[in-house]
């Protein structure tokens, strides 16, 4: 047994664990070579960590060597941890066995930068071109860009790669000049936009001629840290909206704070905020899939997410004047927004409505859950409830009245709560 | 009173709606011939499944029905809890006798009940497909034992297939004996008994039958898995929805630490 390997895989997993990012979908790349694997469609979670997240990739650094000292970062260079570096071909050893027994859907590889950026970004890339050319290997790569490194080198990762990433990490260019002294917006955002425009650009192509080569294919994506400053909720969702419209970002990733780090530069916090963190993914899913702007989510007076009701529950409770829904006749869009019924039920709601007009039982049949949508929807003019309750009574009793039980969420909050206090 | 027998395949089962239309003989039950029991009352009609007539319901239902309501169907086959004949036959009669069509007409309860059905067996798919967790062995093959909750091995093939061109792999449905071998060209259904073997242990792999690295390589995925967890995030409720603890068998990363 080499234990050289197992050592090195303890320390870089370990290291990368707190990039959130795992999604394996989006991938267009098909087995059409004979090779191995293929990355067309919907990721798979081949598994789930105790803390329930999903684990679909091979995620570590290449190497935990760095010469920044971002506060927050585990991996920056004054902390006092064991340092690690794998070979490329340790890398694509791993990669290629894990993926032949089907653990995982492919490799997820970042770096702490060694030397400089681009002498960085090259092994990154050189991973994912052995992959692909020496190894046939169509399974799905996403790879970190090093902030600062070159064009060239960040247009071949986009060859190899179904997704690249450049992560932000701080939510505003104060806290990354506090934070992260040797990072800048201005350089963060270059290889961002230098990505989007080759994203455009092989996208055009393709229109021109099929065989051009793809570019990253799953899109790009960053992630942003809640809770290690002190931004509000909509200065984070402002960020995120800007992010998916400037820069067509599939996906930004939202990761609670972990406390890693006593570093002084950082808000003191002992549990990482998984409710906000929670919330925070529920509105950005209103953003991109519920047809909300981020200006009716957040505004002035309301900075933050409530953290006890979900946002959208939140809005309801803000705009009564639209409701109540009668689900017979109301838009497909309204259906969405009413609290408790997603995609799948509006969709269910809108099809089932054409052959007879919907009572209460035809939905509870149909499995809509109708806990907290009675409050807000009619079926022929009927309702469930008697009487009329103004939205700080229902706000209360959807959360403690009729027996309803706290989320599951909150109640681990509480209970580590009181294991503090 | 009409009580159906067939051979337990689909096509026998598509023979049944064929032969009960040309009958016009409407079943009371449907059941594979060797479950059947005989009844005292009413006329037992055993039918022998005829591809020919089996197609031309098969065709029928393509011309009313979209792709994805077909394979609810075919789902419900392979969902294979009781009743699930009756199911089949009363959407295909439905189907049959409207003039329109009757898709996403949930406020039918067995069009509803198909649809959940549907969803029941791809999430058991979809399960299958996440879960498999190849042992290479010492000549070579990559193999994996499953025990789905319903019928899923014809599904997951082709998924294996497209991913796995470049690798002989097996797998192997304990609970209903028989496998799925990939032998780089072409996919064939195997039954593959062993009678020396207890059912528990049928199918099952002997660490003396491994390749050299596989252990090595459980070892490592095991490390892994302990390694990108988050202590201070741990959510075991959480976790237990994703992976209920019936699947654990599965998977390595569920095994006792090898290290
Ligand atoms: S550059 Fe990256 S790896 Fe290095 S300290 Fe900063 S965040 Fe961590």
């Amino acid at each position: 047994m080499n234990d050289k390997i197992i050592g090195k895989l303890k320390i870089l997993a370990d290291a990368a664990k707190y990039d959130v990012s795992c999604s394996s979908s989006g991938g267009k790349r098909k087995n059409e070579n004979k090779g191995l694997g293929n990355a067309e469609g919907m990721g798979i979670c081949h598994s789930y960590t105790e803390d329930g997240r999903c684990v679909s990739l091979l995620k570590i650094l290449l190497t935990n060597f760095c010469i920044y000292d971002c506060a927050y970062c585990v991996t920056r260079k004054s902390n006092d941890v064991q340092r690690a570096a794998f070979t490329v071909q340790e890398v694509v050893d791993l990669t290629i066995n894990f993926y032949r027994r089907n653990y995982i859907e492919g490799l997820f590889l970042s770096s702490g930068i060694f030397k400089d950026a681009d002498y960085t970004m090259e092994r990154l890339v050189r991973v994912a071109r052995k992959l692909r050319q020496e190894e046939k290997f169509n399974g799905y790569i996403h790879l970190k860009t090093i902030p600062g490194a070159s064009e060239e080198l960040i247009k071949e990762a986009g060859l190899y790669a179904d997704r690249l990433s450049v992560n932000i990490e701080l939510p505003s260019e104060q806290s990354l000049q506090s934070l992260a002294p040797e990072k800048n917006y201005a350089e963060i955002l270059m290889p961002m936009d230098s990505i989007k425009n080759q994203l455009v650009q092989a996208k055009e192509e393709v229109k021109l001629f099929k065989a051009a080569p793809k570019f990253a294919p799953a899109g790009q994506s960053t992630q942003l840290i809640v809770g290690a400053t002190s931004e509000s909720d909509r200065q984070i969702l402002q960020l995120s909206d800007q992010l998916y419209k400037g820069y067509s970002l599939k996906r930004v990733y939202y990761s609670g704070y972990v406390p890693v780090s006593t570093d002084s530069r950082l808000s003191i916090i002992t549990e990482p905020p998984i409710i906000r963190e929670n919330r925070i993914y529920q509105a950005d899913w209103l953003m991109r899939f519920y047809g909300f702007d981020v200006k009716e989510i957040l505004d002035e007076a309301n900075p933050n997410l409530d953290l006890d009701i979900d946002p959208k529950l939140g809005w309801a409770l803000r705009n009564r004047h639209f409701f109540p829904l009668e689900i017979n006749t109301a838009d497909y869009e309204m259906i969405l927004r009413v609290p408790g019924i997603g995609v799948k039920s509006a969709k269910k709601i809108v099809s089932a409505r054409r052959f007879a007009p919907l009572h209460f039982d035809h939905l509870r049949q149909m499995g809509v859950v109708l806990k907290r949508a009675k409050y807000f929807i009619t079926c022929q003019t009927k309702s469930l409830q008697r009487q009329d309750f103004d939205s700080e009574q229902l706000r209360r009793r959807i959360l403690f009245g009729e027996g309803s039980v706290r989320s599951a969420l909150l109640t681990q909050q509480l209970d580590l709560f009181r294991k503090v206090g | 009173m009409f009580h159906y027998t067939y051979d337990g395949s689909f096509e026998g089962l598509l023979t049944v709606v064929f032969e009960a239309y040309e009958r016009k003989a409407w079943p009371t039950t449907i059941e594979p011939e060797h479950l059947a029991q005989p009844s005292m009352f009413g006329e037992t009609v055993q039918v022998t499944t005829d591809e020919e007539k089996a197609n031309r319901v098969w065709q029928g239902l393509k011309k009313r029905l979209s792709a994805s309501a077909l394979e609810s169907l075919y789902y419900t086959y392979l969902w294979e809890q009781s009743g699930f004949e009756r199911l089949i036959f009363d959407y295909a009669r439905l189907v049959f006798d409207s003039p329109e069509s009757v898709e996403g007409n949930y406020t039918a309860p067995f069009i509803l009940q198909v649809q959940q059905i549907h969803k029941q067996v791809h999430r058991e798919k979809h399960r299958m497909e996440a879960f498999v967790r190849f042992q290479k062995t010492a000549d070579g093959l990559y193999y994996a034992s499953i025990a789905p909750d319903f019928n899923v091995l014809p599904l997951i093939v082709r998924h294996f297939e497209k991913r796995y061109a470049d690798q002989r792999w097996a797998i192997y449905d304990s609970s209903r004996r028989y496998g799925a071998y990939y032998d780089l060209q072409h996919t064939a259904f195997v039954q593959l008994e062993n009678p020396a073997l207890s059912p528990k242990q049928q199918g099952r792999l002997q660490t003396d039958q491994f390749d050299e690295n596989e252990t090595r390589y459980q070892m490592l995925w095991q490390v892994y898995f302990d390694h990108v967890n988050i202590p201070e995030r741990k959510n075991p409720k959480l976790h237990l929805r994703h992976i209920p603890k019936r699947y654990w068998k599965y998977l390595s990363e569920k095994q006792p630490r090898l290290l």
